[in-house]
């Protein structure tokens, strides 16, 4: 792939819920190679921003390119090649609970290839083995722990051995342990595997540790994007107080907050 | 003002919802063929593993209860029968009634119904749940079309596999039938069948299997299209899975009543 073509490229994307804008105008890019964290706190648009580069939301205005194309533009064959290149782990694992572990890990193998059930019974195996879950094929999603359903999913997520990998939350309701553990695993994938890894987060520290660079979304903008040491720098007040956990000062329009209590609702 | 158009306002939205809703259902309709037909063409192939699977849940699963209520039913109308054609000292024309009503309404009917509490709940629990847990996004960024992995094979097994059971039920029903009202008619329930056979002709079971068909798109499509429309967690769940059988279960009874209008004239 050339080089000069970013991975991921995201301009002026808009979203909208209903009435509320979530994201106001992005541009956001990533290049080859980089682990990017993007973070934010609830509501900053950062889960809306994920769903959009995965093709789950169509945008409103602006476009999202994954690998130099435009996948809500893209005919089905061409989404169908995207896909098959990038890796995604969801928050709450989004393991099939109709199947095993084993069978998770290996249904992007039986769906896309014609290898035979031995190679891809090894292949998934050894996928297993890449996050520490070795030999727990045979169980059913239910009956893993939290870190284990992640790594279970992370599993899936890098079975055709992607060249983009998407890790939602990789932290969200573990122990500080697990979680670390999942950093280094993250580290170890871009590593040893050479994959280009967008995290999206809100833990500080998980984010410093595993970032090359950072994207700081804040209520539908991005803020700044660069590295580590710049992001801690940052002169930007919204920033400092996601850092410092400060909480947000409200502020309060008398007019509008006149207009929300009395509105009748239609 | 306010008191007029409030439920003018509300009385369109739910058009609209409603409106939007068969939509919905007619595209997913749409798609599942499309992928029955010519999706292995873009890499997205049904698989006949998973039509399978369907079809024993939805078909095999439900010959024990599908044969106990026909049976009970086709008791029942013999009852009837028999009480109600007697009055006019009509009893001979029991086992045509009986023939005729159980193929052309009741097995279809029952059959449905009960398929729709089954597998159209199950199907709407199934994909409701999936769609909270996050698994049809993950299958869309696996690169498997949700519509091609979940919906296409169970629209194929239900229109395979209710035909056959309202076949299966039409015979239970008959045959329990011939139990109850041989006896009262003084003929053997052999002589019974054999009159029924007689009597039936193929249109009677072709209307019941029109039916069939009929019902199974229903289900499926009320079951999948409110499986996947759910939100807001666990009672979403339950909530589209009532949904589901009540929905179902008044489009079958109204589409029985138009099919028989139109079929019967």
């Amino acid at each position: 792939m050339n080089a000069a073509v970013p991975l991921i490229e995201v301009e002026k994307l808009e979203a909208w819920y209903g009435k509320r804008r979530i994201l106001n105008g992005v541009d956001f890019r990533v290049d080859a190679g980089e682990i990017r964290v993007i973070m934010g706190g609830s509501g900053s648009g950062k889960s809306t921003l994920l769903r959009h580069m995965l093709g789950l939301n169509r945008p409103v205005s602006g476009t999202v390119r994954l690998f130099g194309k435009d996948i809500a533009r893209a005919s089905e064959r061409d989404k169908l090649e995207v896909r098959k290149r990038i890796g995604v782990s969801f928050q709450g694992g989004a393991l099939l609970t109709s199947l095993t572990v084993g069978e998770n890990v290996a249904l992007p193998l039986r769906e896309h290839t014609a290898l035979d059930e031995s190679t891809i019974r090894i292949m998934s195996r050894l996928k297993l083995e890449v996050v520490n879950l070795g030999g727990f094929q045979d169980l059913m999603p239910a009956q893993l722990s939290g870190g284990m359903v992640k790594r279970a999913a992370l599993a899936r997520a890098i079975v055709m051995d992607p060249r983009l990998l998407f890790f939602d939350e990789p932290s969200a309701g573990l122990d500080p342990v697990v979680s670390a553990e999942l950093d280094e695993l993250i580290l170890r994938l871009r590593d040893a595997l050479r994959m280009t890894i967008v995290v999206v987060t809100h833990e500080l520290e998980s984010a410093f540790k595993i970032a090359d660079t950072i994207t700081v979304l804040d209520q539908g903008d991005v803020l700044m994007t660069g590295t580590v040491a710049e992001v801690r720098a940052a002169a930007n007040e919204r920033i400092q107080d996601l850092l410092n956990r400060r909480p947000r000062e409200v502020q309060v329009d008398a007019d509008e907050y006149l207009r929300r209590l009395t509105r009748e609702d239609g | 003002m306010e008191a007029l158009t409030g439920p003018l306002a509300r009385l369109g939205r739910a058009t609209v919802g409603a409106l939007a809703g068969m939509g919905y259902a007619a595209s997913l309709l749409v798609e599942s063929l499309w992928f029955a037909v010519a999706g292995w063409r873009v890499g997205q192939p049904v698989r006949w593993r998973a039509v399978f699977e369907q079809m024993r849940q939805i078909g095999v699963d439900a010959l024990p209860i599908v044969s106990l209520l026909a049976f009970t039913v086709g008791i029942m109308l013999g009852i009837q029968f028999i009480a109600a054609l007697g009055e006019f000292g009509a009893q001979s024309q029991v086992v045509i009634a009986v023939a005729k009503s159980v193929t052309r309404e009741f097995g279809a009917l029952i059959t449905a119904i009960l398929v729709a509490g089954r597998s159209g709940s199950a199907l709407a629990a199934r994909i409701g749940s999936m769609s909270v847990s996050q698994e049809v996004d993950a299958l869309a960024v696996i690169g498997i079309e949700p519509v091609r992995y979940l919906v296409a094979p169970a629209l194929i097994a239900m229109l395979v596999m209710l035909p056959l059971l309202t076949v299966f039920a039409d015979a239970v029903a008959i045959f329990g039938a011939a139990l109850y009202s041989a006896p009262a008619l003084d003929v053997t329930p052999t002589a019974y069948l054999l009159q029924t056979m007689a009597l039936l002709d193929p249109g009677d079971i072709g209307q019941g299997l029109a039916k069939s068909a009929v019902f199974a798109v229903l289900i499926t499509l009320i079951g999948v299209s409110t499986g996947f429309s759910v939100s807001g967690g666990a009672e979403g769940v339950g909530r589209a899975t009532t949904r589901a059988v009540v929905l179902s279960i008044c489009w079958i009874i109204i589409a029985d009543m138009v099919f028989s209008f139109f079929l019967n004239r």
